[in-house]
Parts: structure tokens; C-alpha cells; sequence
């Protein structure tokens, strides 16, 4: 059993504070409304666990903006992934819970950083066994690129070109106990 | 306690006992089955997560429900299973154990789950294979899957471990079962009582840091959980066992004894049940019994194990 601890990196150059967060996941909020004038039928996945808090947030910012509680769910895509055998260590998967009826309706995966896009595909994957959602869409605070399947994010807070093997270090204060942060590591 | 949960990996390639997870390692194989048990709530029970990964069910000794429930397990997973029985096997041939294990290594078997009469036998193949090697019942060694299917339905209906107090009632010398939950159960922080006839219950167990009785009328109304082992009439040694009838009579839950215990106590039993002998009819049906929902939850942690284990990398 090994632990991981979030040190705060050395050679880390900041991208977003918690004002730029706030308003990049605001513009995300106002998007969504627009894109989408039947906002009864849209409903929102946050991917484990960065995704949740984003997806909380964004949540509210529709409320203020289109005066609706919009359905939430959570996704794990621990089960869907694609590179099992291959990881010498395992963290915990978290319970999916898209307690909503699916079918017929917009769905939209939210994500803290878009990156390989393979979460995106576990996540669609997971999606299609709880129901048949009419279009997935997807959010992104940040798009980093490099993608290696063809997807593609709707909704992007950033758009942040990176070397491959550079790291996106993404704080928020209800899930890393530290104030709202994306940095960037050489 | 949530956020450090998080960061914790899992790293063992299989799963031999309780004696040897810590306290964290237990805690995190019940979270992860948290997991597991919501998607046996889908609409579609199966997920990919060891999709392409082979199964060997290899029972040296009978079992029906532990199987099914390792095989049900496997194939929500998107494994493929095999079961190998002892009488089905070569062992009846004279081949040994090791020859059999290699065999199956040969056919490229990813996870292997074992019962077997011998305790310890699951430890030598596991040193000796690359696969994952799950006990699933070794001699009077232990059961860890059953064991950690009672602390989850434990957690599940208290909401907590630590601090609770379980009796275990019973055959615990020869109890695998016994000896895999005395090993959770007071690392996860509860404390235990083992209630049964001398010669079954030797004071020798107080070491393990329980508490030995063999006065089930002066435990049961401080019990918050108690476990009744099955007296297994088809190995039960004559010069230990006092006969069926004095044992309803000195540790039976009976109807009348089960009114001394708390109104929330539950009755945990890990099947199959001898109605009538360890408890009563009525009982093992009426509300404080959690039987159902140990069997419901073995698949869930089932799944947690061969995640966990299965799905790690073994080179």
C-alpha cells in the first residue's frame, strides 16, 4: 500500500487563480444555457473527483443564470478503463451514480483537465450502462491537448498548449484542501 | 479521512488472509466494494474492468455458494471462468498440487481463486505463480472473503466497525471463518467474544486479543453483532462435539434467547444454515437477520478482490 501526497511542486508556474476558475467555469455555465434552450432535458456528469466539484459549481452558476436545478450525477471510470494489468498500483474507485433517467435526454461529461481523452471514452462507456442519453456532450476547465482518440470537448474554461510531458496541477479547495490553483509543471 | 483514503494504492497481487492487511488495506477493499455493489443495482450488471482476464475456479474441496459467488463476481467483470472441482481435476490422478497450478499458469489463467483442505496451500502456489492467487477457504487457516463480506455488511447496517462488540458462536477451532473475521475485527477496533463448548473454544484464543466464554446467556445482551458458524455435522470430530442436541441447548439461538439481545443487534450467519440446530427458524427470517444481505454483499467485495488483484500489474 503506497501513498501519494500532493506536495506543492517545485519548478510550477501558475496558470488560473481562484478568479479566473470562477469566471472560465461561469462562461462555461452561460454556454451551456445557450447551447441548449431546453435546459429541463440536460443533465450533468462530473468525472471522480475533480470533475464532481466542477460539476457542483457549474450547477450553480445555472442556477443563478437560468433559475433551474439541473440534474447532477458522478462517474468513475476506474471500470472502464483501458489499461488494466498494466498499473503496479490501484487508488479506490468510487460508486457511478447517474440516478436520472437517461434516454432521450443531453448529457454532459465534466472533467477537471481534457488531456488523452481516454477518461472521455471510459466515461461514454460507463454512461451507455445506465441508459441512452439522445447526445453526450463534454466540459473541460482545461483542454491541454495531445489527444490520442478523436474527441473532442464542447466546453473549455482554457485552452493550455503543453509538451507531453509536462503536468497540469489542478487545486480546488473542496477536494485538495488548498485555495483554487491550476499550475503547471516543467 | 475521505481525502487520505484517496490517496492510498493498492498493490498486492493476491489475497491470502487478514493476518497479513493492515487495518487501511481492509478499509480500502471495503470502499472499493462500495462501488461494486452499486452497479449489481444497474440495469446492466457487468462491467469491463477485467475484460480478456481468465478465472480459474479450482475447488480441491466442495463449496457451492462461495463459487458461484466467485464465478457470478468474475463474470460482472467481464472475465472468463473456468471451475475445476477436486474430483473433476488430475489431483485424483496423482498429480500434484504444484503441476496442477502450473498447468493452468501454462493456459495463461490471470487469477486463480482456491479452496483447498490444506491450510496454507493458496501461500505456496501464490510464491510460486505469477497469477493473482485469491484464498477462498484453506483448511482452519482462514477465509478472508467471508470475513471481509461480514465487516462490510457489519459497516453497511452500523455504519461503523470500531467499538462494536461481536460474538462469534461456534466451532472456532476448525473455523477458517472464525479466525479470518477475529483478525478484521479487532484491527478494524471492535471488540470480540468467541461463545462455544470448551473443547472448541480453548481459552489458547485469548491471545489473538479476544475474549473467550463459554456461557452464551452472559454475552448475548451486550452484543451489537453476533455470528453463528455452522456446525458442520460432516466434519465435526465426535470427541470435541458435545452432540446436536446439548449444543441448541447450551449455545442454539434460540427463540427464547434471542429476546436478551439488543433490539439492533444483527445475526450474522455465513450459510448454509442448519435451521433449527445453530439458530432458530424464526430468526434467521425475522428482522434483526442480515443473512440475505451477507450473500448480496459477498458478491460486491468478491468483485472489489478480483478488481484489486486481478487488475494489477503482475510483472
Amino acid at each position: 500500500m503506497k501513498h501519494t501526497k500532493q506536495t506543492p511542486p517545485a519548478a510550477a508556474v501558475p496558470i488560473m487563480d481562484a478568479e479566473a476558475i470562477r469566471r472560465a467555469l461561469r462562461r462555461i455555465a452561460h454556454e451551456i444555457v445557450e447551447r441548449n434552450p431546453d435546459l429541463k432535458s440536460v443533465a450533468l456528469a462530473g468525472v471522480q473527483s475533480r470533475g464532481v466539484e466542477i460539476t457542483r459549481r457549474i450547477a450553480e452558476f445555472i442556477r443563478e443564470i437560468g433559475t433551474i436545478d439541473i440534474d447532477m450525477g458522478v462517474i468513475d471510470v476506474a471500470m472502464y478503463r483501458d489499461d488494466v494489468g498494466k498499473r503496479t498500483e490501484l487508488p479506490v474507485v468510487r460508486a457511478s451514480k447517474l440516478p436520472m433517467p437517461l434516454d432521450g435526454r443531453t448529457l454532459i461529461i465534466v472533467d477537471d483537465v481534457l488531456f488523452t481523452g481516454r477518461t472521455v471514452r471510459a466515461a461514454m462507456d460507463a454512461i451507455s450502462s445506465f441508459g441512452r442519453p439522445a447526445r453526450i456532450q463534454l466540459a473541460a476547465l482545461i483542454d491541454r491537448g495531445h489527444r490520442e482518440l478523436p474527441i473532442r470537448a464542447d466546453y473549455v474554461g482554457k485552452n493550455l498548449p503543453t509538451a507531453p510531458n509536462e503536468k497540469i496541477r489542478v487545486c480546488l479547495e473542496q477536494t485538495d484542501g488548498e485555495p483554487d490553483a491550476v499550475w503547471i509543471e516543467k | 479521512m475521505d481525502r487520505e483514503m484517496t490517496n492510498m494504492r493498492w498493490t498486492r497481487k493476491d489475497l491470502l488472509g487478514l493476518r497479513e492487511l493492515s487495518a487501511e488495506e481492509i478499509n480500502f477493499i471495503l470502499e472499493t466494494a462500495d462501488a461494486f455493489k452499486e452497479v449489481g443495482t444497474r440495469e446492466i450488471k457487468k462491467v469491463p474492468a477485467l475484460r480478456g482476464k481468465t478465472l480459474v475456479n479450482f475447488f480441491v474441496e466442495p463449496s457451492t455458494r462461495t463459487r458461484t459467488s466467485f464465478e457470478l463476481a468474475a463474470l460482472r467483470l467481464s472475465a472468463d471462468v473456468i471451475n475445476i472441482s477436486a474430483t473433476a481435476s488430475s489431483l485424483t490422478k496423482g498429480e500434484t498440487l504444484k503441476d496442477t497450478a502450473k498447468n493452468l499458469e501454462a493456459l495463461h489463467a490471470d487469477i486463480l481463486v482456491l479452496r483447498h483442505s490444506s491450510a496454507g496451500a493458496p501461500q505456496f502456489l501464490a510464491s510460486r505463480l505469477k497469477s493473482s492467487v485469491i484464498n477462498a477457504g484453506d483448511g482452519a487457516h482462514e477465509h478472508p472473503t467471508q470475513a471481509l463480506l461480514d465487516l462490510y455488511t457489519i459497516r453497511e447496517k452500523r455504519g461503523k466497525i470500531a467499538g462494536l462488540h461481536v460474538v462469534i458462536v461456534g466451532d472456532i477451532l476448525f473455523s477458517r471463518v472464525a479466525r479470518s473475521n477475529i483478525f478484521g475485527l479487532t484491527k478494524l477496533g471492535a471488540r470480540v467474544t468467541l461463545v462455544g463448548p470448551s473443547t472448541l473454544v480453548p481459552r489458547e484464543f485469548e491471545k489473538l486479543g479476544v475474549t473467550v466464554s463459554h456461557k452464551i446467556d452472559d454475552v448475548l445482551p451486550d452484543a451489537d453483532v453476533v455470528n453463528l458458524l455452522r456446525i458442520q455435522h460432516e466434519r465435526q470430530r465426535k470427541e470435541y462435539f458435545p452432540g446436536i442436541d446439548e449444543y441448541i441447548r447450551l449455545f442454539g439461538l434460540t427463540k427464547e434467547r434471542a429476546k436478551f439481545l439488543k433490539p439492533d443487534c444483527l445475526i450474522m450467519h455465513p450459510g448454509p444454515i442448519n435451521r433449527g440446530v445453530e439458530i432458530d427458524s424464526e430468526i434467521a427470517d425475522g428482522a434483526q437477520s442480515v443473512i440475505l444481505d451477507q450473500v448480496t454483499n459477498g458478491l460486491a467485495v468478491r468483485m472489489a478482490v478480483l478488481y484489486l488483484c486481478g487488475g494489477i500489474a503482475t510483472t
